[in-house]
């Protein structure tokens, strides 16, 4: 019945008015809090688990902190690569350095995809598959739902990107930059805990 | 009224102190990446002041996160995604603190039943 009520209003997210796109970027900004109570649930059961290796190797023998680096500083590179590409939409009529912005973002989102792949491989073939320990468990647990996050990111920027080239910078293509880039940002911010509790803590 | 959901200042996004906030933003996160990374590597510190120190760096790289590149604190009032923002950190810290706390407590209790067994308790931490 309330839901009805909601829908009857003039709250229409993402149509007609730039009013609408700031209501729709405030619904994607409370998203992206409940999706930080999931990754902090999640952060916890590996903080709770990370000393349970089961005689098996821990973080210190697994992990190559040189790549680890290089992976973080490719995702940070990436999101600052998109802040770019949001200020440049904000001026409304610069669209083809949008679109450039936006693919190097993505092209910087898919070498880290391609890099935590590469590195999840590598444990999987050693044996260190998440069912070795609960530490594996909850490593892989967390690692791979930020990975899917980002993929679900580079997925969306392809879309993004298509929309941008064929309505060019309207109310509505920037709003949906603004929220991508929300989401973008908000996914580097996680990788700073991950790269700090799991990778740097994992090693002293 | 409606303004107070926003949560990108249009006008803000789109002047050159945007484009220096991100800047200034990559350039500090940089420095709070790399900094931890090298005193872990070098290990500076005995491990109670790396783990210190290391927290500190992510707290720092995380506002510098939310102040140059989210823009939060450049949003109309009353500050509905503020709010919501702080909300969700007190949440968050309630969950992590606690599962750790009510953990370590288990883990206190529930070794001394082991130890009676001449068994290890099974969370003990290697030394």
């Amino acid at each position: 019945m309330k839901e009805e009520t909601l829908n009857h209003n003039s709250f229409r997210p993402g149509r007609e008015s730039a009013d609408g796109e700031a209501k729709a970027i405030f619904g994607f900004w409370v998203y992206i809090m409940s999706d930080t109570l999931l990754f902090a649930a999640i952060f916890a059961t590996h903080a709770v688990l990370h000393n349970n290796t089961f005689d098996g190797p821990s973080a210190k023998e697994l992990v190559n902190m040189t790549f680890v680096l290089t992976e973080t500083l490719v995702l940070l590179a990436s999101s600052f690569a998109f802040g770019i590409a949001s200020t440049y939409a904000h001026h409304h009529n610069k669209k083809n350095i949008v679109l450039v912005w936006i693919s190097v973002t993505f092209l910087l989102g898919a070498a880290f995809i391609g890099m935590e792949m590469t590195e999840f491989a590598k444990l999987f073939q050693e044996g260190n598959s998440w069912q070795r320990s609960g530490f594996l468990s909850g490593f892989f647990t967390l690692i791979g739902t930020h990975g899917l996050h980002v993929t679900a990111g580079l997925i969306w920027m392809v879309s993004v990107f298509a929309q941008v080239l064929k309505y060019g910078l309207t109310d509505r293509t920037i709003g949906r930059i603004s929220t991508l880039g929300l989401f973008w940002h908000f996914l580097y911010i996680v990788w700073i805990f991950i790269f700090t509790l799991v990778y740097l803590m994992g090693v002293i | 009224m409606t303004n107070n959901f926003e949560v990108i200042d249009e006008r803000y996004e789109a002047s050159h102190h945007a484009f220096k906030s991100y800047a200034i933003g990559f350039v500090l996160s940089l420095l709070f990446t790399i900094v931890p990374y090298f005193l872990v590597i070098k290990r500076l510190f005995g491990d109670q002041s790396l783990i210190l120190a290391v927290v500190f760096f992510a707290v720092a790289q995380f506002f510098v996160q939310v102040v140059f590149f989210l823009h939060l604190h450049k949003k109309s009032r009353p500050r509905w995604n503020m709010i919501v923002f702080i909300f969700t950190i007190l949440i968050v810290a309630i969950l992590v603190v606690g599962s750790l706390w009510v953990m370590r407590n288990l883990d206190y209790n529930m070794t001394k039943v082991f130890d009676l067994n001449t068994n290890e308790g099974y969370m003990l931490e290697k030394k």
